[in-house]
């Protein structure tokens, strides 16, 4: 049992411990989206969104159903099924209730299935022994830590497109050193809270 | 025990997942009926929503060209929105251009009918059919090269321009792929298609139509393609080509000859070695026959010590740039190897003409 109060662990996994700042899962969507912050807002929305869901269903699979039978060395399988499954039904979701954000979200929908950081926040909350309360508290708070950073990205290179980039640096490059910039920024954090 | 009792937790787990997937499936995604007009009414169609807007042609019998089966990978099913079918998807965007955006082109295979949709496409689309046709005469040209004749059953006859293609039907091991073969036949001969193949190794469709025997019946679309042979017997025609560019090439000299015997025609055809040389003695004739018919044929490669060869040698942007006159009224048409057709561009435009106004087909 993990004894972090929930509303620490929702602030550390936004700041301190942000899953992609500090963790760096996550980050081949967050190189690709981050180009127009309008669709980084709603991928982030979007990511917030499976986060919190998948945390919440996996955490009763896995403690209600794996380990009762002592199943828990599926967990990976069972896990990633959900998250497809969930992600599956989001889409279909948005598509019916929302078609602009459908088409803004197009391809990078159905890609959130395998952004990492989904899967690690899950793993996350298995290793670290969080209760339904703290998992989703950590799920949300993950999901906007990730969509936070993808945001600062998305706004920095708007700035960006002004600046003299050595051509060699161009695209990727230049995002996972500016990433790595914005990452030590967010050590700057860390005095506010220590949890695991 | 604990195997099973995993398989078993495993597959209920599954099972779960898929069920609820169905039924929202089932809740959510209604499209309805959606109407689909092409050409201002010319034809109008109605479909169950959610298939693609490609698939929904082709149950419609209007046949557009595709080569990848609705993979957007080959860029092809172009067509032109003019209402509806939602923005330009990530997946399109590779294949389209600035213009093409503007002008509301988009693939077919990558809109998915939600709505009604209104679109335009080139009328020569709307007399494309689909064929069943006879293998009646297979025919070894080169060492890799064979003729086919199709001799077609239903329908009779088949009406198209020089240089145009058909899409032939074949059996790939994960379904039926497409693949694009110019016809070789005059526009005049409206029974029966002829094609060159060549065996590329490993593809699909040349090495199924290169098995093919008389008797067997295959299926294809057509006919496609951009080619327009100008209709004014005073413009040349220049045709350059290598390897199995020589389909759209014969037909259209064959066709030229046909309506215009005094009209001036250049044709210019790359081949490695004198084991790639074919239609070469027809071609000869028909220089005797109609003295403003120019013929050129050029090996690349060294030839050997005991051959004989009357033509000319190097590549075939060399000969092209030694033969052809300059400040001819010309239309050209190139059909082969993309490192071929930008060297015999190169020519063109140093000799004063712009490539920009001829007809490619790059393979």
């Amino acid at each position: 049992m993990n004894t972090t109060s929930v509303l620490a662990i929702f602030i550390a996994s936004i700041f301190t411990n942000n899953i992609l700042l500090a963790s760096f899962l996550g980050l081949c969507s967050f190189i690709v989206v981050s180009n127009r912050i309008e669709t980084a807002i709603s991928l982030g929305i979007a990511v917030t969104f499976v986060m919190v869901f998948t945390s919440a269903i996996n955490y009763i699979v896995y403690y209600y159903i794996l380990i009762p039978f002592k199943l828990d060395f599926l967990s990976y399988v069972v896990f990633i099924a959900v998250i497809a499954a969930f992600v599956q039904f989001l889409e279909m979701f948005i598509e019916r209730f929302s078609p602009a954000l459908y088409y803004s979200l197009g391809i990078f929908l159905p890609l959130i299935t395998v952004n990492c950081a989904i899967f690690g926040a899950v793993l996350f909350m298995v290793i670290r022994k969080y209760d339904f309360i703290q998992s989703v508290g950590f799920g949300f708070g993950s999901g906007l830590g990730w969509a936070l950073a993808i945001v600062l990205m998305a706004g920095l290179r708007k700035k960006m497109g002004y600046s003299k980039i050595p051509e060699a640096l161009k695209g990727p490059g230049i995002i996972l050193i500016v990433t790595g910039v914005i990452a030590m920024t967010f050590i700057g954090f860390t005095g506010m809270l220590s949890t695991q | 025990m604990t195997g099973l009792l995993a398989v078993g937790v495993n597959v209920g787990i599954f099972l779960v997942l898929s069920v609820w997937l169905l039924i929202s499936e089932k809740l959510l995604v209604r499209y309805g009926k959606c109407v689909v007009t092409i050409n201002d009414g010319a034809l109008v169609m109605e479909k169950e929503g959610g298939v693609t807007l490609l698939t929904a042609l082709y149950e419609n019998k209007v046949f557009i060209p595709s080569a990848c089966g609705g993979k957007a990978t080959c860029g092809y099913c172009k067509v032109n929105v003019i209402n509806g079918g939602g923005p330009v998807l990530p997946t399109e965007i590779p294949f389209l251009s600035r213009g093409e955006m503007r002008s509301g082109t988009r693939l077919a295979c990558q809109i998915k009918l939600k709505e009604n949709i209104e679109i335009a496409l080139p009328e020569d689309l709307l007399a494309v059919k689909e064929y069943r046709a006879k293998v009646s005469l297979v025919r070894k040209l080169t060492h890799d090269m064979k003729e086919i004749n199709l001799d077609l059953i239903e329908p009779k006859e088949i009406q198209h321009r020089p240089g145009k293609y058909i899409q032939i039907q074949a059996p790939g091991p994960d379904g039926a792929v497409f693949r694009a073969y110019s016809i070789s036949t005059p526009d005049y001969v409206k029974d029966k298609v002829q094609l060159i193949i060549r065996l590329v190794p490993g593809g699909i469709a040349s090495t199924y139509l290169h098995n093919l025997k008389e008797g067997d019946e295959v299926k294809f679309t057509g006919p496609y393609g951009e080619f327009r042979l100008s209709e004014n017997p005073d413009t040349a025609v220049l045709c350059i080509g290598g390897g199995s560019g020589m389909a759209p090439i014969a037909s259209i000299i064959d066709s030229i000859y046909n309506r215009w015997p005094e009209r001036t025609c250049y044709l210019f055809f790359g081949c490695r070695t004198t084991g790639d040389v074919f239609y070469l003695d027809r071609f000869k004739k028909m220089a005797e026959k109609y003295p403003n018919f120019k013929v050129c044929y050029a090996l690349s490669d060294p030839l050997k010590e005991d051959e004989d060869w009357d033509g000319d040698t190097g590549f075939i942007h060399l000969s092209v740039d030694k033969r052809l006159p300059k400040n001819l009224d010309l239309q050209t048409f190139l059909c082969g190897p993309p490192p071929m057709i930008e060297a015999v561009q190169e020519v063109l435009k140093n000799k004063g003409y712009n490539p920009e106004d001829a007809f490619y087909d790059k393979f």
